[in-house]
């Protein structure tokens, strides 16, 4: 009986070492290591690629257990940026992101899946989430990459990443037609979180 | 055939600016309502928007010089058969319809300029950007350049109200001065 009481709280004292171990992680926006880049082709002639000025997001993560990771990430969609006034005006209506409607753009994860190393040694999975645009929910599946961790020079603690992603502007509700060759968008996010003190 | 105003009538700039601009106006209004619904692969697509942004700015500089010409070349006096009412109401119509005139170019020249990018008029010059990066510019811009273009032409429509009003019930000169006649 006392032995059996033991082993639980030893396992649960265990467990509870492993969940303290994840650090938590807030993506660097003050010094804007963050990004969101899209990809969308251009009459199928070249691609127009823009960003997201305003963006911010909250992690959990721990190099020895990615698979507990957790990750959510919110875009200001009013912050759209492709260098071109009118553009950035025109995707921000009602023919595409609806930011009056809709400000906000999140990603949350929902399960990660370690898938080995790339080419270069970097840990790589496949993280499972949510992403939701113009009010539309679909699970998306990003690619990511942990590409380094460690103390920054200000005294601080950092990890980053990159991912990429595919998405359908068909799938995100009624958006203007471009062609079929422009339903697809190709995202791009690299970030750097600080570790929680 | 006189150019300048005199005490009695408008000379020909004066005719000639009032009603260039009230074309380019409904003009303006008009191609600006059609040219947002294009699709992307219309003709008129990028076209549209083009002359749009050329006609306004030519449109905003023959403004800077009608005001100026009323102080080169004043209006003549209101007609002495209108009422008090009348001259206080006019005044200040005309006052809110230049007013309205401006902040709706004004508006329009922000969405395009909002990322410090200037404005092409045709192949002619081009119009630098001066204040840029203000906050959602292009959009907020945006939705007043539409609304004031509303209420602009709302007046617009009333003020030529007025103007048969007085050719056809008041029967003064009030319109045929505005085409040339003498008071």
């Amino acid at each position: 009986m006392l032995k059996k009481t033991l082993a639980a709280l030893a396992i649960g004292s265990a467990l509870l070492s492993a969940n303290v171990m994840a650090a938590d992680y807030t993506v660097d926006k003050q010094g804007q290591h963050a990004f969101v880049n899209f990809k969308i082709s251009h009459l199928g002639y070249s691609y127009i690629t823009g960003t997201f000025k305003d963006i911010d997001g909250t992690f959990s993560f721990d190099a020895a257990k990615p698979e507990d990771s957790k990750i959510e990430f919110n875009v200001n969609t009013a912050s759209v940026f492709t260098n071109n006034a009118e553009r950035d005006k025109h995707i921000s209506s009602k023919d595409f992101l609806k930011v009056a409607d809709f400000p906000k753009a999140t990603f949350k994860s929902t399960s990660v899946k370690s898938t080995g190393k790339n080419a270069a040694g970097k840990d790589t999975a496949d993280v499972t989430g949510d992403l939701t645009i113009a009010g539309v929910t679909k699970p998306v599946v990003v690619k990511a990459t942990f590409l380094g961790e460690g103390k920054d020079p200000w005294g601080g603690y950092r990890a980053g990443f990159e991912g990429t992603t595919s998405i359908k502007r068909s799938d995100f509700g009624k958006m203007m037609d471009l062609g079929p060759q422009s339903d697809a968008v190709d995202l791009y996010v690299t970030f750097e979180g600080v570790k929680a003190k | 055939m006189q150019l300048r105003n005199s005490s009695s009538r408008y000379g020909w700039v004066s005719i000639f600016m009032h009603w260039g601009v009230a074309l380019a106006v409904f003009g303006l209004f008009a191609l600006g309502l059609w040219m947002v619904g294009l699709g992307y692969y219309d003709p008129w697509r990028k076209a549209g928007p083009d002359l749009h942004k050329s006609i306004g700015l030519i449109l905003l500089g023959v403004m800077v010089l009608r005001v100026l010409w009323r102080f080169v070349s004043p209006p003549p006096p209101t007609l002495s058969s209108y009422s008090r009412m009348t001259r206080l109401g006019a005044k200040f119509g005309h006052g809110f319809l230049y007013l309205c005139l401006f902040a709706v170019m004004i508006a329009g020249y922000l969405i395009s300029t909002a990322e410090g990018v200037g404005i092409p008029v045709f192949d002619w010059f081009e119009v630098p950007a001066l204040i840029s990066g203000l906050p959602d510019q292009a959009d907020n811009a945006g939705a007043i350049h539409l609304y004031l273009a509303w209420v602009l032409v709302i007046f617009s429509g009333l003020h030529a109200l007025a103007a048969l009003k007085h050719h056809f019930i008041d029967r003064d000169v009030t319109l045929k001065r505005m085409l040339g006649r003498k008071a």
